[in-house]
């Protein structure tokens, strides 16, 4: 396979093109903004978190089909789980796009996003969300970093 | 030297790229099949055999610190790193009325200028005057100056079409210090520095140009120009990393207070008190970037043997044919579209972010730049986040124009 196929895999160009969960949930329990300094992404956030659950989530923003179907991919698996499953995804999927590490078995549509490991210029586009997600969560008031 | 066609036989170039390329190592070492399409020689420009091969010389020749070994070697490297500063000051057609004082590159002369003079002569209410298209480099360096101050920052806007509005307009007598962009490292826009430089005079303001994109592109001539300062860096025309210059007028080099302060840059030390070096050592605290220095000398003659007005007309002749193919793609965006301009141009691709097409590109071997080039206050006044942008240099060709084209296309199948 062509080395960018394994970066841009299908799934992920469909995310980029049809973007799940896009748009903002109001009123909302918690929301967010990410920017990465180096690129100029940008991306809002909007939760609804009931009993430590969050049963609702959605993006917007401007940004590389990485980042973006980053988004759209997290909010199809983050929506409905425990904020402590949240939590515990993040360290999983952290670690997939840092050394390509699958053998977390809750990754499951997380997965497509292995390839990035490969290109280390682009894991802070795959990250931004859940850096986004984690400020979110955490009640931090502040515009979420890549660093 | 020959020049070379486009596909359709109806243009030529000034240059031979393939020729030129071949001076090059990174070229020379790639194969035919598997060519560089180098497009980002505004970010940095490659380096030719000649450059490498001085500064090769020196470690293993003459390898010594200049200015205090006596000893052969010793004198052959001062001897060497002044004779780059002449080369410099002849190569920007400056005279005595002006000195070259090496720096790191760009951003370091244009801090030393905001330091050093700015810190000293800013009082409050002053007016420091720039443009909305000035480089992160001549935008921040003025932003702490002007907090230190109480010194006020003023922009000379810029429209649509990528050039600066009527700058008269932003002129008072509170304008103390005038630093504007010469080439647009987004547009291109070859900006009308010598108009400026008069209406700063009328107001009695300092004069300094940010040259990074010009000097390595334009025949330049200080002595028509007659800026207070002009700063450029080596690794875009050619040179090392690590080695820049900021040309300044002799007599306020002499009357400001040294920027960085060690060896070298002093005449005598006490205890208590030190005397300072003549102009220009005594801005070069520390021993210099020699090997870089004597490199951009190297880099210098290269430019100087194959003519800078010839260099401009062969960028020129490439933006024009790169225009046009760019224009002729429906999904394409071209930012900004001014009369005088050098190889730049900054563009987006409808349903390619930047960093996906640059990420895309270099499949076809096609290096291009993505993101804001550190020009973010630009950006924001586009309304995007980020752009592409191609530049070019002597080395390039209307092949590279048409790699850059059909890389484009192929990465529109690829993602959509
Ligand atoms: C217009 C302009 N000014 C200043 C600089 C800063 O140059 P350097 O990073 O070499 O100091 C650049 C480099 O990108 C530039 O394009």
């Amino acid at each position: 396979m062509d080395d960018l196929r394994e970066l841009y895999q299908e799934v992920i160009l469909d995310h980029n093109q049809n973007p799940q969960n896009f748009g903002q949930i109001e009123p909302a329990t918690h929301s967010g903004d990410g920017y990465n300094p180096l690129c100029g992404d940008k991306l809002s956030l909007t939760l609804q978190v009931q009993d430590d659950k969050v049963t609702d989530l959605r993006f917007r923003g401007s940004g590389c089909a990485i980042s973006k179907a980053s988004a759209s991919i997290m909010t199809t698996v983050v929506k409905g789980k425990k904020v402590v499953e949240v939590e515990a995804l993040f360290g999983a999927f952290h670690s997939l796009v840092t050394t390509g590490d699958t053998d977390d078995g809750d990754l499951g549509k997380l997965a497509v996003m292995a390839g990035v490991y490969k290109y280390p210029a682009r894991v802070k586009c795959a990250t931004l969300a859940w850096h986004t997600l984690k400020n979110c969560l955490s009640k931090k008031d502040e515009v979420a970093k890549t660093e | 030297m020959t020049v070379t066609l486009d596909p359709s036989n109806t243009r030529t170039l000034p240059l031979d790229g393939a020729y030129i390329r071949n001076n090059f190592p990174i070229f020379r070492n790639r194969s035919s099949k598997n060519p560089f399409t180098y497009l980002d020689s505004a970010a940095t420009s490659q380096t030719p055999q000649q450059v490498v091969d001085a500064v090769e010389t020196y470690y293993n020749h003459y390898n010594a610190n200049v200015h205090r070994s006596i000893y052969a070697a010793g004198e052959e490297a001062t001897e060497a790193y002044e004779s780059a500063r002449d080369k410099v000051s002849n190569f920007i057609g400056a005279d005595d009325s002006h000195a070259i004082v090496f720096t790191r590159g760009a951003t370091e002369a244009i801090n030393l200028v905001a330091y050093a003079w700015g810190r000293n002569n800013l009082r409050e209410g002053d007016e420091i005057l720039l443009t909305e298209m000035e480089h992160h480099s001549n935008l921040v360096p003025w932003q702490l100056a002007a907090r230190q101050t109480g010194a006020k920052l003023k922009f000379i806007p810029f429209s649509e079409d990528g050039t600066l509005e009527n700058s008269e307009a932003s002129f008072t007598e509170k304008t103390k210090i005038v630093s504007v962009i010469h080439q647009s490292n987004v547009f291109g826009t070859i900006n009308p520095v010598n108009e400026i430089i008069n209406l700063a005079k009328s107001v009695g303001a300092v004069t300094l140009i940010d040259a990074a994109q010009s000097v390595p592109h334009l025949h330049m001539d200080m002595t028509s120009l007659d800026c207070d300062f002009l700063a450029f860096s080596g690794h875009k025309m050619l040179g090392p990393t690590g080695v820049g210059v900021l040309c300044g007028r002799t007599e306020l080099l002499e009357q400001m207070e040294p920027f960085l302060a060690g060896g070298e840059m002093i005449r005598t030390v006490s205890l208590e008190t030190s005397t300072w070096n003549d102009v220009p050592w005594k801005f070069e605290a520390g021993t210099p970037n020699i090997a870089q220095a004597i490199g951009l000398g190297a880099a210098v003659d290269y430019l100087s043997g194959i003519g800078m007005e010839t260099i401009h007309r062969h960028e020129a002749a490439l933006i024009k044919y790169t225009l046009e193919r760019l224009e002729g793609m429906d999904e394409v965006t071209v930012y900004g579209n001014p009369p005088e301009r050098g190889g730049v141009v900054v563009f987006n691709v409808e349903g390619v972010h930047p960093h996906d097409l640059s990420q895309l590109l270099d499949r076809d071997g096609v290096a291009i730049r993505a993101g804001h080039h550190c020009a973010q206050p630009i950006m924001e006044k586009l309304g995007v986040s980020a752009t592409a942008r191609a530049s070019f240099y002597l080395y390039n060709d209307f092949e590279d124009v048409n790699r850059l084209t059909e890389a484009i296309t192929s990465s529109l199948k690829f993602i959509t």
